[in-house]
């Protein structure tokens, strides 16, 4: 085996091995498991530069073997892949942190930090693989690592919604895999190529290729939360504040999304599916989801379900990038794929520092938040003025270059859907930041702790991981044009894998 | 060749060796033999794999130097081979895990080990044998052997369960016997390399007869609903390492005759029918599940869980093409679904082991004590769902790929259901052993379960699971001298 064989498989490695100590690992040997999570993240962080720095080269990092005739296993690291790996990985070690000062001293810990990592070794197969067959085997893989994870509090409440979480994720993996098998039985194997394959099924009748196309959306469409395959977002609620991160930013919607930019682009081609009229209902469904999850925002007093429809709506974003047929708009949901993860992460991060320190789930609980735990809430702020789209954050990059891309496509109602969002966005992200800024200090929260170890606000491991986050959310908008930007590799992957075909 | 080596013939008189002399030692020293026989067998086993799958060809075993017609002729090809490589790989941990099983109970043990023997000694005979009537002997030793295991733990329930199962397995060789004799009066011979020339669409309503009277007794003795009334009592009813003796291989034993019959002797007269083992698999998917839904025992929801996962077996044969997807997909479903039901089976028999109890209700807590055989549980969970990267999640995927290539969408939408209530009576479990907490006085309950219970059921889960790595290996071996 080569370097560029070895080095994919090392950075699933990296989570993996340390996630199956784990499990073994008694209860109460913190330090070891600590060390381990630690470890991986780092190994894993340092393999993934190493993949970035060879991939901006131009090389080319791939394995695969077979498992039965005709099927690979397939591994692929291009530049599309990177763009999730980088950011999973990165988020990785900041909820892994972040997770060992909100866990502590709770029980099942080993149980957590190992599906933990097999939940991110799952993401990573996701990102890197190299057809649908194997992109399907670790879709499925995270459905069953993140099952526990979302019903690990064991409530009756947290089974209800990891019920509920199984019945959807389930349903759509099987619609998936008809519609991959479907299309195996027409084609083979279907390898994830620049530009798609299917162009070669030219002749088949349409309305075969749109039902394939139907099936497979819907499949990921249910991870990504798409209306109205988004009920088991709100309702996995329950678990707890790492594992929501998980969800939202680092894994579970992300692959969903990913999963769509992979079908669009690299299965049926953007231009194949053009010539199908698939991308303009593609395009109606993510607007219904945006203009959907952000109204039913407003009305959600719970303050991690108001963010869950915030990112049922973030989430489309990406999907209208795809769908608007031109290359502006495919950096803009390219890069929004980042930029939302960096901040619907702070802002997670942030809920769960509430709630465990001052046992805030309200908005209506936030009134004087700002004022005990300031620079929680200014990672908060930063997070939602983001979400709104506000100049220096990385919102406004992600924004501004979905409105071009409409604008080039000539959907000029797109963009007025992207305003309303942002207006909307506002209108359920502002009451809370001058709740917490601006209202008096209640006579007390409703379950204030103060931490054992760390600042007056909260504990240090709470405290660094959204601070540093929300610091990324401000980096990736101020400086989007220099090199290794996210802005800059969305567009290294636009001109790789969308222009190469155009004139 | 007779030469005195012959991996084929040891790997029917080991057993029987073994099997006699357990029977003349008593159960500690006997179960020594046993695991020492089985582990010698599994090496005969891996070896005659290994030879098929890189010969390419079948090979051959004239009994005492006589082959057929006069004498008995031994055949190993692919299937044959794999076959006996899956009794092999599950009778191993399972005797094993048998061992520390009945530690305290040394008077079911006293019968398990030559029974097993037995068992085993046929089942490695009946995928051998070249032609029908050493297949009905073969048939009857297996099921005898079945009977006993079943009723050898002596209580009033199992009684009646190795009965009721007794009387099954009777009528069913009875009938498959009766179906031989009617061959015989119209061919004259009964190898089944001779007949499968001979007989054509155009042959004797009397050998149509046979075919109908065998085919069916077959599906009794696979328990296809609806003749699945026998199975449950007698695999949740069993001892734990019976139970996973008998779903994991016994019924597969039947099954792989009835694929014998079906693509060799019978395969002019079966063209017209075959809708209907596919009919009667997707009832068994769809009714096995909803019982292992419902079901209040754990080893009742294991056992219906068997009676669904062989409807998918059946589902193969409107399918099977010259593509050889469908033949493929049910070999990968005996493997998968063998290691993994034995696993499972282990893992229920370590969990109501420990806490005395036998309801689903009653896995409360089970996680904190046991985790390694709530994995091994799981694990198998996921091989029956047919989720990646199982063994049988490939199976689910070559037998989604012949249905669509064929155009049978019906079977398509019976697989994925099946698939998705397999997840509800699994995840019935795991919740309740993951996340419900111990009930009142059972918290206190410090029993833990022996290791080499729960690891070796792990051992057949992880299997399972693996086998979706490597499943190119399995359809090689499969592939040699096969199709029709």
């Amino acid at each position: 085996m080569t370097s560029n064989e070895i080095l994919p498989l090392a950075v699933m490695a990296s989570s993996l091995l340390p996630g199956l100590i784990i499990f073994t690992l008694p209860e109460s040997r913190i330090r070891w498991r600590t060390a381990l999570n630690l470890l991986g993240a780092l190994a894993k962080l340092l393999l993934v530069g190493l993949l970035l720095a060879g991939v901006a080269a131009g090389e080319e990092y791939g394995f695969r073997y077979a498992v039965l005739p005709g099927i690979d296993l397939a591994f692929k690291a291009d530049a599309l892949a990177l763009l999730f790996v980088t950011l999973s990985a990165l988020l990785w070690l900041f909820t892994t942190l972040y997770a060992i000062g909100y866990l502590e001293r709770s029980p099942h810990r080993s149980r957590f930090f190992g599906f933990f990592s097999l939940c991110v070794t799952a993401t990573m197969g996701i990102a890197m693989a190299g057809n649908l067959f194997t992109f399907f085997v670790f879709y499925e893989l995270l459905t069953l690592t993140t099952f526990p994870l979302v019903v690990h509090r064991g409530t009756d409440k947290a089974m209800q919604g990891g019920t509920v979480y199984l019945a959807y994720t389930l349903g759509g993996g099987a619609l998936l895999l008809t519609g991959i098998v479907w299309l195996h039985s027409l084609l083979g194997q279907i390898e994830f190529t620049h530009g798609g394959v299917l162009a070669a099924l030219a002749d088949a009748p349409t309305w075969q290729l749109q039902a394939i196309f139907l099936l497979l959306i819907a499949g990921v469409g249910v991870k990504a939360a798409i209306v109205p395959l988004h009920g088991w977002l709100p309702q996995a609620m329950v678990a707890p504040a790492p594992v929501s991160a998980l969800l939202h930013a680092v894994a579970v919607v992300k692959a969903g999304a990913f999963g769509i930019i992979r079908i669009v682009y690299e299965v049926y081609g953007i231009e194949f599916a053009q010539s199908l009229d698939l991308l303009t209902p593609l395009a109606v469904m993510a607007t219904v989801t945006i203009l959907w999850g952000s109204f039913r925002a407003l009305f959600q007093d719970d303050l991690k379900r108001r963010l869950a429809f915030s990112t049922i709506s973030q989430i489309s974003y990406i999907v209208l990038g795809v769908a608007l047929f031109g290359p502006l708009g495919t950096v803009g949901g390219l890069v929004h794929l980042v930029h939302q993860g960096l901040m619907k992460i702070t802002l997670f991060f942030c809920a769960g520092n509430f709630a465990e320190t001052l046992g805030i789930h309200k908005v209506s609980e936030m009134d004087g938040a700002g004022r005990r735990m300031p620079l929680t809430t200014l990672a908060f702020s930063i997070g939602a003025l983001g979400m709104m789209g506000a100049p220096l954050t990385a919102g406004a990059v992600s924004k501004a270059w979905l409105i071009d891309g409409a604008t080039a496509a000539g959907m000029d109602w797109a963009v007025w859907v992207l305003w309303t969002s942002s207006l909307l966005n506002a209108a359920y992200f502002l009451p809370i930041l001058w709740r917490a800024w601006l209202r008096p200090l209640p006579a007390a929260f409703p379950n204030e702790r103060t931490a054992a170890r760390g600042w007056r606000e909260t504990a240090w491991l709470l405290l660094i991981p959204p601070l540093v986050t929300a610091g990324a959310v401000l980096a990736a908008g101020m400086f989007s044009d220099i090199a290794w930007s996210p802005l800059a590799w969305a567009q290294l992957i636009a001109q790789r894998e969308y222009l190469q075909g155009m004139p | 060749m007779t030469e005195f080596f012959d991996p084929l013939a040891w790997l029917i008189l080991l057993p029987l060796f073994w099997a006699s002399g357990a029977f003349l030692l008593g159960p500690t020293r006997g179960a020594r033999l046993a695991i020492v026989g089985v582990a010698a067998q599994l090496w005969l086993a891996i070896d005659l794999a290994v030879k098929v799958g890189d010969g390419g060809t079948a090979i051959r075993h004239a009994v005492g130097g006589w082959g057929a017609p006069l004498g008995i002729d031994l055949i190993a090809d692919g299937l044959a081979a794999a076959m006996l490589l899956l009794t092999h790989m599950v009778a191993l941990p399972l005797l094993l895990y048998a061992r520390g099983y009945f530690a305290a109970d040394a008077s079911v043990a006293r019968y398990f080990w030559p029974l097993s023997g037995f068992l085993l000694a046929g089942l490695n005979a009946l995928f051998l044998a070249a032609d029908l009537f050493n297949l009905y002997v073969t048939l009857e030793i297996v099921g005898l052997a079945a009977v006993g295991l079943v009723a050898a733990g002596g209580n009033a329930t199992q009684i009646a369960a190795g009965l009721r199962y007794l009387f099954a397995t009777l009528i069913g060789s009875g009938m498959y016997l009766l179906g031989v004799a009617l061959i015989y009066g119209a061919y004259g011979t009964v190898s089944i390399a001779t007949l499968t020339p001979l007989i054509n669409a155009s042959a004797a309503s009397a050998v149509w007869i046979a075919a109908a009277l065998m085919l069916l007794g077959l599906m009794l003795k696979t328990a296809l609903f609806p003749f699945h009334y026998w199975l449950p009592p007698a695999h949740g009813g069993a001892p734990a390492p019976v139970s996973a003796l008998l779903s994991a291989l016994v019924v597969k034993a039947s099954f792989y005759l009835i694929l014998r019959l079906w693509l060799g002797p019978f395969a002019p007269l079966t063209g017209t029918i075959a809708w209907l083992p596919a009919l009667l698999g997707s009832a068994a998917i769809l009714w096995g599940s909803w019982q292992a839904i419902r079901a209040v025992r754990l080893k009742m929801l294991v056992a219906y869980s068997t009676i669904a996962q062989l409807g998918y077996l059946f589902l193969i044969f409107p399918l099977l093409g010259p593509d050889g997807l469908a033949l493929q997909a049910g070999g990968m479903q005996v493997v998968a679904h063998g290691l993994a039901k034995a696993a499972m089976f282990a893992a229920a028999g370590a969990m109501i082991h420990v806490t005395g109890r036998d309801a689903v209700a009653d896995v409360a807590g089970v996680a904190s004590r046991m985790p390694v055989s709530l994995f091994a549980f799981a694990l198998a969970g996921v091989t029956l769902m047919g989720l990646p990267p199982s063994g049988g999640f490939l199976a689910k995927w070559l037998l989604i790929d012949a249905a669509l290539t064929q155009g049978q969408w019906w079977l398509v939408a019976v697989i994925i259901a099946g698939g998705l209530l397999a997840a509800i009576y699994v995840f019935r479990v795991l919740r309740q052993a993951f996340l419900v907490p111990a009930q009142g006085e059972r918290r206190h309950l410090s029993h833990r379960a022996p290791p080499l219970l729960e690891w070796t059921a792990f051992t057949l889960a992880a299997a399972s699971v693996l086998l979706g790595l490597r499943g190119v290996d399995l359809l090689r071996l499969l592939a040699v001298g096969s199709g029709p």
